[in-house]
């Protein structure tokens, strides 16, 4: 029997279906890799007899002839910033460490609800704010792939490097991601994966523990185009519990899937061509216009004017959100309490939070305080506002021009752990690229498209118009179709 | 203009005054959440997953809460912003779990208005006076902390949080105490009207926030003022102002200088002293609360807001008074509660349709009777009556029979203090208990008759010219018929045969 988890979704998916193998098997298979992947810190708790247990009912409802769902037999990795009932929830720190919700995500609610199932909680950064995953309290994770004739270890990205690892390393056929600016696509082109950050509203934030509110975006990341629209559409829909939800229907987007671009006019961004990009990542840019241009697109120059500062506008607006959004975390109620002897209201506050947050949760939190702050407000904060709107007038005066984006994800490959410590700022270039389509609330995607001198995946990002994740989607396929990429990391751990 | 001024040892001083009230949104579910808003549960009962800001949770705007605040909005005459916006307020407390307040700083629902107050010679208001309102913007209220639980903890109750208040902010447009309660006081009653908030402020549903400074007699820049938080009855706000006033002309008079401050209100001792200066206040780093939409208000939503607004109490006020033909006095005291005009209403309708007059013709009766009888009666008999028994239909019939002359005005009283007492019907009981005029013009005309003939020499003098000794016959009459005559009948009767 071949290995079930070299199987992607959609194969996992008609494989149960057609009685090829059980859920319970491929649970089983994905199980003993997780268990066997502790190395990798990919997990912060697995949840094998979740996995089990899914399978199990949809093995039973085969029996029984009935519907086994979109995602039915599929195991799946749950980015510990989803809240799952009765297992623990953390959003990899400290202050969080033990909190066990009563209530389940929308979007974790809507995949058990198609059938797939839970093999664990995915590391990620501390409250999805980092690029590398090395801001979770409960440890890095490590990417699978290592550099050519090097042992150095690789971050997998953040800050869904979990959800990148997992999938990348075989211990998940697919996992959700958050995408905040960049936190899906730039974890995805380092490992060599799919995932696509949908039209913001598209999921639910439901449940979602909240980083920067108007930028937080769930969602799939997996082996490949296909599987992504898959997973996506069991994710999306409207939820009245969320006022920021889409109220709209979900589109039947595996269905959709084609990857005949036949004119489609895909937009190449002159602001993108930045100093410092990698060569190869420049290469890789220059084949994906290639390979659109074969499926029938039209490639045209085009500019977004604004793009350089959309990373600074960014690092206002989202550090300003969280700076808000964070507040609830006090020691008063669940979670964290670190109150010292005679500590009065505000000692504990400060204790618990001193303990409970990490440097770059800190970090971000005073970022934000700072910016809201009486006399910075109209400097920082206003301004940044309207850069955001300059950001999204630029794409909406570009698709007078093209239909789709094509763009690098990351201006480099996986770089190595602590490459950048001390230099946080050079850190949050890693976002460079992907940071506009969150501003502008688009649906943006990352495919893999070849591997670099070090042996080492990027990716090419695709961006849509709002609600077109279906030309995104179909633009991925054509590059997936045309790149042959099918590396993946050699078993170390 | 007022004319209340603080005589100090510099001279004249005149306050000003500006009220923030802030009132509960009547509604069954919070601003947010689904979470029940009844006063008065077990503490930590009505708290809902977003009340207590767990990780991941959303609000979610409550219709019923705006469509409140906007036909509050449309009561006052302001202008109703069509898009408004929800901004966080930031700042950490106890009662506070989301470690912000949701509110609206920037782009509030409703914008201008204002409200009359009306003349009251008595309260030291001698004239009609407009006070201008700034805004109305709706936030979630905090919960309530209990320090006397625990030796050396307090304790939290969430039920409140995130239970919709309107935020009524006035101009600094009242010059005097008397002009603050009246304004809180109306404001009270509009909101009762509307439905929009129970205005009980005895149970928190109102409050205000009171600022004052004062000037010099003709100075034309405004003072330093000081706001005092939470003040929670008319006579409270009022006798902040007072103190507030007086204590700033002593601190000004003495070479001193008013903070800016907040200061809360001590109800044990009549003062107000110091909560929190202006170097203390927070930085509540205001921005748009980015899990919220703006809130956008279409025609339809806006047109079934101000269709289901009822008579307000200005137009129902100067209704009674033209249409119905009250004194200004009996309306404005008809006017000022939801459930007087609720009751008097009631009663002139029933008591129009037994009678078969127009309500005009009757309605001063039925005021009367309202304000001043029936209050009086109930009174009178203290726990002895019971208040189901005054039921509309039974003052009619009492409003009724009088109104043909079948009783008195005192037996119109004797009959309702049975009614009271027992639920019995008014017209059974005029008849059992012989509480009925004799209107049979022949058995007082046999009255007159002896009464004239005994008195031939008082008879001579009346018609003599001494009109004086009419009111003699009028009493002897009414005593040989032991009271029971109808007064009418018995002039008419006299007029005809002293001639």
């Amino acid at each position: 029997m071949t290995d079930l988890t070299n199987l992607g979704v959609k194969a996992i998916r008609d494989g149960v279906a057609g009685g090829d193998f059980t859920a319970r098997e491929v649970a089983e298979a994905f199980n003993a890799n997780v268990a066997a992947a502790k190395d990798l810190n990919a997990f912060i708790v697995a949840t094998p007899e979740k996995a089990l247990e899914a399978a199990d009912a949809v093995d039973a409802k085969r029996a029984k002839g009935e519907d086994l769902g979109q995602m039915g037999g599929v195991p799946i990795g749950m980015k510990d910033l989803f809240c799952t009932d009765g297992v623990q929830t953390t959003a990899a720190s400290h202050i969080l460490e033990g909190f066990v919700p009563q209530y389940e995500s929308t979007v974790s609610a809507n995949l058990w609800k198609a059938g797939a199932g839970m093999l664990g909680k995915l590391n990620l950064d501390q409250f999805a704010m980092g690029s590398s995953n090395e801001t979770s309290y409960f440890g890095n994770v490590l990417s699978p792939w290592k550099k050519a004739g090097s042992n150095a270890a690789l971050i997998p990205g953040g800050s869904s490097g979990g959800s990148s690892t997992a999938v990348a390393a075989r211990l998940a056929p697919a996992a959700t991601g958050t995408d905040t600016g960049g936190s899906i696509r730039q974890p995805a082109a380092v490992t060599g994966i799919t995932g696509i950050k949908p039209t913001y509203g598209r999921c639910s934030r439901w449940g979602v523990v909240a980083f920067a509110s108007s930028l937080d975006q769930a969602g799939p990341m997996a082996r490949d185009v296909t599987d992504c629209a898959i997973m996506l559409e069991a994710m999306a829909g409207f939820d009245p519990k969320d006022s920021t939800s889409l109220d709209m229907p979900v589109p039947q987007w595996e269905a959709g899937l084609n990857a005949d671009l036949k004119g489609k006019k895909v937009g190449i961004p002159r602001e993108y061509r930045m100093d410092g990009t990698d060569q190869a990542i420049l290469d890789s840019w220059e084949r994906g216009k290639e390979w659109l241009r074969d499926a029938g697109a039209e490639i045209v120059d085009i500019s977004l004017p604004h793009t350089k500062y959309a990373l600074p506008a960014y690092y206002i607006i989202a550090p300003a959100e969280a700076s808000s959004n964070l507040a609830r975390y006090d020691g008063v109620r669940y979670g964290l309490r670190d109150l010292p002897e005679g500590a009065g209201l505000q000692d504990m506050y400060a204790a618990t939070r001193a303990a409970g947050f990490g440097d770059e949760v800190k970090r971000r939190i005073l970022i934000g305080t700072y910016v809201l702050s009486a006399g910075f407000y109209d400097a920082y904060y206003t301004q940044a506002q309207k850069i955001r709107t300059l950001v999204a007038q630029d794409f909406e005066k570009a698709w007078g021009e093209c239909d789709l984006i094509l763009a690098p994800t990351t201006p480099n490959a996986a770089f190595p752990l602590g490459g950048f410590d001390g230099d946080p700022l050079a850190m949050y270039l890693n976002d460079v690229f992907a940071v506009p389509a969150s501003l502008a609330g688009l649906p943006a995607m990352s495919v893999p498209a070849m591997l670099n001198g070090d042996g080492l995946p990027l990716g090419l990002q695709i961006v849509g118009k709002p609600f077109d994740e279906q030309g995104v989607l179909n633009a991925g396929l054509a590059i997936e179709q045309r790149s042959g990429f099918d590396a993946t990391p050699e078993k170390w751990w | 203009m007022t004319n209340y001024r603080i005589q100090g040892a510099t001279g004249e001083w005149e306050v000003v005054i500006g009220l923030e009230v802030h009132a509960q949104v009547t509604s069954n579910a919070k601003l947010f959440s689904g979470a029940s808003t009844e006063f008065g549960a077990e503490p930590n009962t009505q708290v809902s997953l977003i009340d207590a800001a767990m990780p991941g949770m959303l609000p979610v705007p409550n219709r019923e809460c705006i469509r409140q605040a906007v036909r509050t909005g449309m009561a006052i005459e302001a202008q109703i912003n069509a898009w408004s916006r929800f901004d966080r307020k930031n700042y950490f407390y106890a009662d506070l779990p989301q470690g912000y307040q949701i509110s609206q700083l920037y782009h509030p629902i409703v914008g201008e208005g204002q409200l009359l107050i009306e003349a009251d010679e008595k309260a030291g208001i001698p004239e009609d006076k407009i006070i201008g309102i700034e805004r109305i913007h709706v936030e979630q209220d905090a919960g309530k902390l209990m320090h006397d639980q625990h030796p050396t903890m307090s304790y939290v109750d969430l039920n409140r949080v995130g239970i919709a208040l309107m935020e009524i902010v006035s101009k600094p447009d009242m010059t005097s105490p008397a002009e603050a309660g009246a304004y809180v006081r109306k404001l009270r009653s509009i909101l009762r009207y509307v439905g929009s908030c129970d205005g009980n402020m005895e149970e928190g549903s109102m409050r205000a926030d009171v600022n004052v400074s004062v000037r010099k007699v003709g100075d034309s820049e405004l003072g330093t003022r000081t706001e005092t938080k939470n003040v929670n009855s008319v006579r409270f706000v009022m006798q902040v102002i007072e103190y507030e006033a007086n204590r700033q002309v002593d601190v000004l008079e003495s070479g001193g200088t008013v903070d800016q401050e907040t200061r809360l209100f001590d109800v044990a001792t009549g003062t107000t002293r110091t909560m929190r200066s202006k170097e203390d206040a927070h930085d509540y780093r205001y921005f748009p609360d980015p899990d919220l939409l703006p809130l956008e208000l279409d025609d339809a939503f806006l047109s079934e807001c101000r269709e289901s607004l009822p008579e307000l109490p200005d137009a129902k006020r100067a209704r009674y008074e033209g249409e119905l033909g009250l004194t200004p006095y009996n309306a404005r005291e008809l006017t000022a509660e939801v459930e007087t005009f609720g009751r008097f209403e009631t009663l002139l309708a029933a008591t129009a349709t037994r009678i078969g007059k127009p309500e005009k013709d009757v309605a001063t009766q039925v005021a009367n009777w309202a304000l001043s009888v029936a209050p009086g009666v109930m009174k009178s008999l203290g726990d002895e009556a019971d208040p189901a028994h005054a039921s509309s239909g039974a003052q009619a019939s009492i409003l009724a029979m009088q109104d043909k002359g079948e009783i008195s005005g005192g037996q119109a009283k004797e009959i309702y203090e049975i009614v009271l007492k027992t639920g019995r019907d008014p017209e059974e009981i005029a008849d059992t208990e012989g509480l009925k005029q004799v209107s049979d013009t022949g058995a007082i005309e046999a009255a007159i008759d002896e009464i004239l003939a005994n008195n031939q020499d008082k008879v001579e003098q009346y018609k003599g010219g001494k009109d004086k000794l009419f009111g003699f016959f009028v009493g002897q009459t009414m005593k040989a018929m032991q009271g029971k005559a109808n007064p009418a009948v018995v002039n008419q009767l006299l007029k005809d045969k002293l001639g």
